[in-house]
């Protein structure tokens, strides 16, 4: 079943390098987005009035003036909301409009719905909020000082780290942050609520989990799941930020269709969704570790507070993934990670590719690069001596003993190709001979956990029809952002039936289609889709194969699929004739299929279990150059190999590499949040917030995918994951950029410098190593 | 208050009423339903609405619909002719220049831009010239392999 895929003469199948299945229609615009749906006469637009304050009691909330505006039809609260005013995704109290207490600049207060965008949004400023302004909490320390969190902090230990560091030979101790991200996805959120008999309610939303949609408007509108179906076709760009936050944008439009009778549509602007939705979040560090001579760790303790914003949201999931990848690629022996979800009066931080993973590996490879320093030794020595083994030191902090680990192969592998250690040399020259300019490089080795870290998410559904003409209908539970999902399943089925790709129709995402779905989020898009997918083809194959069997009088093992038609020995028909004659036998043409993830487990009370079913490797080598006199930093040249198992489509994967890779180089470099003293964020479009640009990236940026290397466990044709892991590939950056400053202080003095290393941390951090390298010298 | 405007749209004569701070962009995909051309940031930064006007590449929500009266607009729709793809979008196709498509209408209409004004651009010129559209998905990789390939097409 796994094993297959390897026939090639038919079009699209798995391991092609197929093309994007929307590529056509994105290249002439037709494509359709929800924003381009025709308009149904009638339709509304619905606008919110959010909060000013980051945090206040709403003491009233007076529409009249905005409904006395031409084209008004609702001005809709809190109040107003018929069923229950919640859409949290994991815990409770999350509502869609503030209610009593407002909790964030940009908290939506109310909800205005008139007959043009330009309608609502005067009415939206006529609406008068009276305020009561409370005392915020703004940043992540005062909030930690007083243990205030959104659900109770994690704490994931081993051994007695307390003892194995106080033990140890050499210790050191530091403290480092990095900085949130917005999704900045290029369709911003949007949703169309088209209102049906009995209350029922088509919900069209650019969404990564239509199942959640469906769940939050029945909530809202308080009617049955079975009254709400939820579509998408495509979203223009996810990236995590689709998963919870869409909820907010339909259940408004829910909302407002509800109740005026009409259509509605919610098409946030960008500056709204910059400052009303939720981001990557932030974290502050503080660690200690204890390690041998040659720079082995034996104990380990690190502080990973995290902004959670103003509710829960995802961050409990998010919390256990940053604990979970705290090690990355290393053993830790005696290990505590400390995860406290601090609440701020800030928008809600969520999902963002990597869920918290990035963060994680963050801390521990500015640990191994203190360890470097302190010890006076490369910190590839040090990676080394600290790398996972095959046959010991493989048990994770969690409790995961890693079966696959192949990362020290591959840095070497990666290593060897690019000449790494005469590429150091060369940056040592070209640093002797240059006054301004520092050059810096690094290597970043990534180890990813695979699958949802809670196992109930791990299943997933799809629908395959195939009709009498021999074409077929696929649809699944999975949803199509850009990575590719759609034509990846298609593969998979045009492999099951040995047919061309092109007689698969891929279809929208609908709750009505494929239910109670998980977010198409983690990684896992296809390998549980993909499988669900493989799953109802095989169940129609066979009992097509039975019709066959009985037409050539053969057993049904003889029967084979091939190159659009079916065999018995030397006859044939052709699929299309086979189909028909399945129908006509009736026999059904029409299946469901299903997947679960084996063998996993997770315990989130001891934080312990198996929460992976696989891991996915990678490794990257970036070299930098900073300008001293300004901060300014380029990124000159990044080398990346990644494991993506036996790829399904390699075309899909490398794009997904490049993208992740130029993703995390924003979030660590340009892609800079900035809150005033009042908790407004002052970078709330793209004039401000800086993501990268085609002059940005790398002019020579090398992606090789391995080589020979199926996935050990059987995952849908031996692939692997790959939507989040080539994200923290761009660590090799900032360690880069830290190479550089590094080499300043003469390489024993830790830069001070958190991410993201715009060039005003970069100037600081150059002043500041010189500064101290100086001092030392004197 | 609204204002009569008249324009050429892919080619053919459009007429409509419009206010005075209706955008092009407005204009091509509420009046016309052309709705391939995209608005990404509405402040005129991403570049997803890009189109031509009278040859030249713009950002169709940096222009109020009344200043193109007369004018001469080319959109993505207009851009193919008939199932023959322009080449830039074949190459776009081609190089898997793209991944949820929502800028990509932008990026072809800025790329024949580019391959206008310089027949034969190096990827540095490409990167330097591209700066004004965003792409969050790729890394523009594809995009300047995509604009390269055809550029030596349309020289053909």
């Amino acid at each position: 079943m796994t094993g297959g895929g390897d026939t090639v003469d038919i079009r699209g199948a798995a391991h092609a390098k197929v093309k994007h299945d929307s590529a056509v229609r994105h290249v002439t615009g037709k494509a359709i987005y929800i924003d381009d749906m025709p308009n149904v006469p009638g339709t509304l637009e619905a606008l919110f009035v959010t909060s000013p304050h980051a945090h206040a009691r709403i003491i009233s909330i007076d529409g009249a003036r905005a409904l006395a505006m031409a084209g008004v039809h609702a001005v809709l609260t809190a109040e107003d909301i018929p069923g229950h005013n919640d859409i949290a995704p994991v815990f409770s109290e999350e509502p869609v409009l503030a209610s009593g207490t407002a909790e964030y600049v940009g908290h939506p207060v109310a909800l205005v719905v008139a007959e043009t965008y330009d309608m609502a949004f005067a009415a939206a400023k006529a609406v008068r909020v009276a305020y009561e302004p409370l005392e915020p909490v703004l940043s992540i320390q005062e909030a930690l000082a007083n243990k205030h969190y959104t659900f109770p902090e994690q704490i994931m230990e081993r051994g007695d780290p307390d003892g194995a560091i106080e033990g140890a030979v050499n210790r050191v101790s530091g403290r480092v942050s990095c900085g949130g991200q917005d999704h900045f996805y290029l369709e911003g959120q949007v949703a169309l609520a088209l209102p049906g008999e009995d209350n029922d309610m088509l919900v069209y939303s650019s969404t990564q989990h239509p199942s959640e949609v469906q769940h939050g408007v029945a909530h809202v509108l308080g009617i049955a799941s079975n009254q709400v179906t939820v579509e998408v076709r495509r979203m223009g760009g996810g990236f995590g930020g689709k998963e919870s936050q869409p909820t907010i944008i339909a259940a408004a439009a829910a909302l407002a269709a509800h109740k005026t009778g009409r259509p509605a549509k919610y098409r946030m602007r960008r500056d709204d969704d910059m400052v009303v939705t939720g981001k990557r979040h932030d974290f502050d560090f503080t660690y200690e570790v204890g390690f041998d001579h040659d720079g082995r760790i034996e104990g380990i303790d690190v502080v990973m507070a995290m902004r959670s914003g103003n509710v829960a949201d995802l961050s409990s999931g998010v919390l256990a993934r940053a604990l979970c990848h705290g090690d990355n690629c290393y053993y830790l022996p005696a290990v505590r990670f400390q995860g406290y979800p601090c609440k701020t009066n800030t928008v809600s931080n969520t999902a963002f590719r990597g869920f918290r993973g990035p963060q994680g590996m963050f801390v521990i490879e500015v640990v191994l690069e203190h360890i470097a320093r302190e010890l006076g030794k490369p910190v590839e020595d040090i990676r080394s001596v600290n790398y996972y083994g095959t046959d010991d030191r493989n048990t994770t902090p969690y409790g995961q003993t890693i079966k696959d680990n192949i990362i020290a192969e591959l840095t070497e592998s990666l290593k060897n190709a690019i000449d790494y250690d005469r590429r150091v040399g060369e940056v040592e020259r070209f640093n002797a001979h240059q006054t301004s300019l520092k050059k810096g490089i690094a290597l970043m080795p990534v180890k990813f956990g695979v699958s949802f870290n809670t196992p109930l998410l791990n299943q997933a559904g799809a629908l395959v029809h195939v009709f009498t003409d021999g074409s077929v209908h696929l649809n699944h539970g999975g949803t199509e952002m850009g990575q590719g999902l759609f034509t990846k399943v298609a593969q998979v089925v045009a492999t099951v039936f040995q047919i061309d790709i092109d007689n698969i129709k891929i279809s929208s995402t609908r709750t009505d289609k494929v239910p109670n779905t998980s977010a198409t989020a983690a990684s896992s898009g296809s390998d549980l889709n993909g499988m669900a997918a493989l799953n109802a083809a095989e169940t129609i194959k066979d009992r097509m194969a039975g019709v066959a069997a009985d037409h050539f009088e053969v057993a049904a093992n003889e029967i084979e699929f091939r190159q659009n038609r079916v065999y018995a020995g030397n006859e044939s028909l052709s699929f299309a004739a086979l189909a028909q004659m399945t129908w006509a036998a009736r026999e059904s043409l029409s299946s469901t299929g299903y997947y679960k993830t084996p063998e996993i487990n997770w315990d989130a009370k001891t934080l312990t279990g198996n929460p992976f079913y696989y891991f996915t490797y990678g490794a990257c080598v970036s070299e930098v150059v900073i300008d001293t006199l300004t901060g300014e930093s380029r990124v000159l040249r990044a080398d990346i190999l990644q494991d993506c198992g036996k790829s399904l489509n390699p075309s899909v994967d490398y794009g997904q590499i490049e993208g992740a890779f130029v993703q995390g180089m924003g979030w660590l470099t340009s892609e800079e949040l900035v809150w005033d003293d009042g908790g407004r964020l002052l970078t709330h479009g793209p004039s401000t917030y800086k993501i990268p640009g085609s002059r940005d990236v790398p002019p020579e940026l090398n992606i090789h995918i391995l080589e020979d290397a199926p996935n050990r466990v059987p995952t849908i044709f031996r692939s692997k994951a790959v939507g989040e892991p080539p994200l923290m590939l761009a660590l090799a950056v900032y360690l880069a950029i830290r190479d550089a400053v590094g080499r300043l202080g003469g390489g024993r003095l830790m830069p001070v410098l958190n991410a993201p290393a715009t060039p005003e941390a970069i100037l600081t951090a150059v002043d500041d190593i010189r500064r101290r390298a100086e001092a030392g010298a004197k | 208050m609204s204002y009569s405007v008249k324009m050429t749209v892919n080619g053919k004569e459009v007429t409509g009423e419009v206010e005075g701070r209706t955008l092009l962009v407005q204009f091509l995909r509420e009046h016309l339903g052309l709705t391939g051309t995209h608005v990404g940031c509405d402040t005129s930064q991403c570049g997803a609405c890009t189109i031509h006007m009278n040859g030249r590449a713009v950002k169709s929500c940096a222009l109020l619909a009344t200043h193109c009266e007369g004018q001469d607009i080319l959109t993505i729709e207009g851009l193919a002719d008939g199932d023959t793809l322009h080449p830039m979008q074949e190459a776009f196709r081609e190089h898997h220049a793209l991944q949820c498509g929502f800028c990509t209408p932008g990026m072809v209409m800025s790329a024949i831009g580019i391959v206008d004004d310089n027949p034969d651009p190096s990827h540095d010129e490409i990167r330097h010239a591209l700066e004004g559209n965003i792409c969050r998905c790729t890394g523009y990789h594809n995009i300047v392999l995509a604009i390269e390939a055809a550029a030596q097409e349309m020289n053909k």
